[in-house]
């Protein structure tokens, strides 16, 4: 047996809904339908009434699930594009994030966006903004980048207390594949060394952590040993697996798919600095996309986010300082 | 709603011009869908078909000094209002001289600087911005404008829709909102959208005036549509039209809309406008099928011609790219 991305966010959902009555998913088309990617398939089917389809509201989708949370239910929400919860921007980062820090009653929603570029999907269908709900108190957004971090941070999102947003690469939603479910997991907060090296450190996330391990293999012929750490959730952030990395490396290449002024590799070059400035051996550097919105043509897409090819260019630079 | 009273013959002449906007349009959106199976596009193809006549009819409606803010399913409004096939044709296959240069794709298309404007994906977007144009044409004194912008029913139920069509009723603004109701928005049922008996409804409560019309049908679509857009011009703000109609195609080409139930396909609302208007033409003597057949021909010629000049066209090229999306270039930062 052999088992997707997309599949294991299929699986977790139907876990959660098979073991927790409180649990129930509320977006569009994820009904009969089974959800624009078929992440909610079969669902409807196997637990009537709890998987339900929603008007073109983002808004009102979000603050559904907020009332929801406060009367004691666990809402899993699917916003069918990653880009199209801006419309529910308000109530996530407004109402959601601030519930708990207000009342002390908590508000566990996970909100899944199925986010990230894909070859021919154009502005409205490509974005990376995790960082943006990173930047409000009172969210954890998760990025997993594995089958099983897929299965397991589902879970661990719908069984946390706090507003939840799950961010799921659709890059990877069906061509990566594990042997089968995780039956135990890594908790939410704590990062992973994908791969370990002793030149050089390449911090990343999601989709983007391919794209690092491609690039470790490449350099790996040229005699570079590339330690890579996926975060797997931006926030909480790991910084204790990080400086031990840079540590052990003293080179610091941070890679991110979303857009580069602020975000997740700011974030983290900003704490090395801080944190752990005399571990550093060359200027800690970060690879992101480039400062436009993210292009239609696979020409101009394929140059505009990293790849392999982009980071194992920066990662020869910063080996050579 | 309003009684027509026109002579036969303009009626006919309308009508002909109006069928001839939807005969390119469905071909062009064929050839789309060809070229999508065929691994020749990129992304997604998103066809109008069944929703020509109402398309159409919104297009011929307008002026080119008017505004326009198509969706997804109005190839046939964008002919009618001037776009080019070949603005169309370049657009998907990602052409560097199309009016998006590669940077955006398929139906994301427009030129503002000529009233087109072009879309953005997040649903009920649009109506503001036409809201806005017909504001400050006010303010510059230009009168006798109308704005039009189109979506599905789903996209009633935003947030957006609403804002803004209160926005254009107490601004008295000249906007035609025109609401294809084609009975499903992507896999979602009417009664999983709304739960009011008519969309027209909705009008009332905004204090704005409102249209249904049977959507496949061309006479009645031009009927409704430029009665709708003459009150708008004449002053009488916002019109809201509703057409009932039914998609004859998956929401994209990627879908095969086994949602739809064969109720509603074999019921009067699944007859295809196109069809119908042919018959119209043939019954009428406005037209022959020999005509018929020649027109048909005509536009796949010309079809297939853009196709294979975009073809030969330039894609393009990252390393030519100005990758800034500030037009203020010395604030542009992290250019390379
Ligand atoms: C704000 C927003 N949410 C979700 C989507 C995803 N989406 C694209 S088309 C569509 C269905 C649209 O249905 P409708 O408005 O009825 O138009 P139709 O496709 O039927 O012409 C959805 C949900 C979107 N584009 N924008």
């Amino acid at each position: 047996m052999s088992i997707t991305y997309l599949e294991a966010i299929r699986e977790a959902q139907a876990r959660a809904l098979r073991e927790d009555p409180r649990v129930f998913i509320y977006g569009q088309d994820v009904g009969a339908f089974g959800g624009a990617f078929k992440a909610t398939k079969n669902l409807q089917k196997e637990f009537p009434g709890r998987v339900l389809d929603a008007p073109i509201s983002e808004d009102a989708i979000v603050g559904l699930a907020v009332g929801a949370a406060i009367e004691g239910l666990r809402p899993i929400i699917e916003m069918q594009f990653a880009d199209f919860s801006t419309v529910g921007f308000n109530q996530i980062v407004n109402q959601a994030a601030t519930l708990f820090w207000r009342t002390q009653v908590v508000c566990p929603i996970t909100v899944r966006l199925p986010f990230g570029g894909t070859s021919g999907s154009g502005p409205f269908h490509s974005q990376c903004i995790e960082a943006i709900y990173a930047h409000y108190p009172g969210v954890i957004v998760v990025t997993p980048a594995t089958v099983e971090d897929a299965y397991s941070m589902l879970l661990a999102a719908v069984a946390t207390n706090d507003p939840v947003i799950f961010c799921e690469h659709k890059f990877l939603y069906y061509h990566l594949k594990a042997e089968k479910l995780p039956s135990e997991a890594l908790p939410i907060g704590k990062a992973r060394i994908a791969r370990e090296g002793r030149d050089l450190t390449i911090v990343t996330y999601s989709a983007m952590v391919h794209e690092a391990l491609a690039a470790a293999t490449e350099l790996a012929t040229e005699g570079w040993e590339i330690e890579v750490v996926d975060l797997r959730s931006v926030k909480p952030l790991d910084t204790d697996t990080i400086i031990a990395s840079v540590a052990r490396t003293g080179r610091l290449l941070c890679v991110g798919e979303a857009w580069p002024w602020g975000g997740v590799t700011a974030e983290v070059i900003a704490r090395v600095t801080a944190e752990g400035y005399g571990l550093l051996d060359a200027p800690p550097q970060r690879l992101n996309a480039k400062d436009t919105p993210v292009p239609y043509h696979p020409n101009l897409w394929a140059a505009h986010r990293p790849t392999s090819r982009s980071v194992a260019a920066a990662a020869r630079n910063l080996l050579r300082t | 709603m309003l009684q027509t009273v026109s002579e036969p013959r303009t009626i006919g002449a309308a009508q002909l011009a109006a069928y001839r906007f939807m005969l390119r349009a469905r071909l062009l959106d064929d050839k789309f869908a060809a070229l999508y199976r065929a691994g020749k596009i990129h992304g997604g193809v998103f066809l109008g078909r069944g929703q020509e006549a109402l398309s159409a009819a919104i297009g011929v409606s307008l002026k080119k000094t008017d505004v326009f803010a198509p969706l997804i399913r109005d190839a046939a409004g964008r002919l009618a209002f001037g776009e080019t096939i070949l603005d169309a044709v370049r657009t998907y296959l990602g052409s560097a001289l199309g009016p998006m240069r590669g940077r955006d794709g398929n139906v994301h298309r427009g030129r503002p600087q000529d009233g087109c404007l072009p879309m953005i994906s997040h649903l009920g977007a649009m109506i503001s911005v036409v809201n806005g144009v017909l504001f400050a044409r006010r303010m510059k004194g230009v009168t006798g404008l109308v704005g039009a912008a189109c979506l599905g029913e789903g996209a009633t139920s935003t947030g957006s829709f609403h804002e803004a069509l209160n926005q254009a009723a107490v601004e008295k603004l000249p906007l035609v909102l025109v609401v294809a109701n084609n009975q499903y928005a992507y896999s979602t049922p009417n009664d999983r959208q709304f739960a009011c008996a008519d969309l027209a409804d909705k009008a009332v409560g905004y204090g704005v005036e409102a249209h249904s019309v049977v959507g496949n049908d061309l006479a009645a679509c031009l009927d409704v549509v430029s009665h709708a857009v003459a009150r708008a011009r004449a002053g009488h703000g916002p019109q809201l039209i509703v057409a009932n109609l039914l998609r004859l195609c998956g929401h994209g080409e990627h879908d095969d809309a086994g949602y739809i139930v064969p109720e509603l396909k074999n019921s009067p609302l699944g007859r295809d406008c196109l069809k119908l208007a042919e018959e119209f033409l043939l019954q009428e003597k406005i037209a022959d099928r020999a005509q018929l057949a020649v027109w048909r021909s005509e536009a796949i010629r010309e079809i297939e011609d853009a196709v294979a000049q975009v073809q030969r066209e330039p894609l393009p090229d990252p390393f030519a790219e100005n990758w800034t999306a500030l037009s203020t270039e010395n604030l542009a930062e992290g250019r390379e």
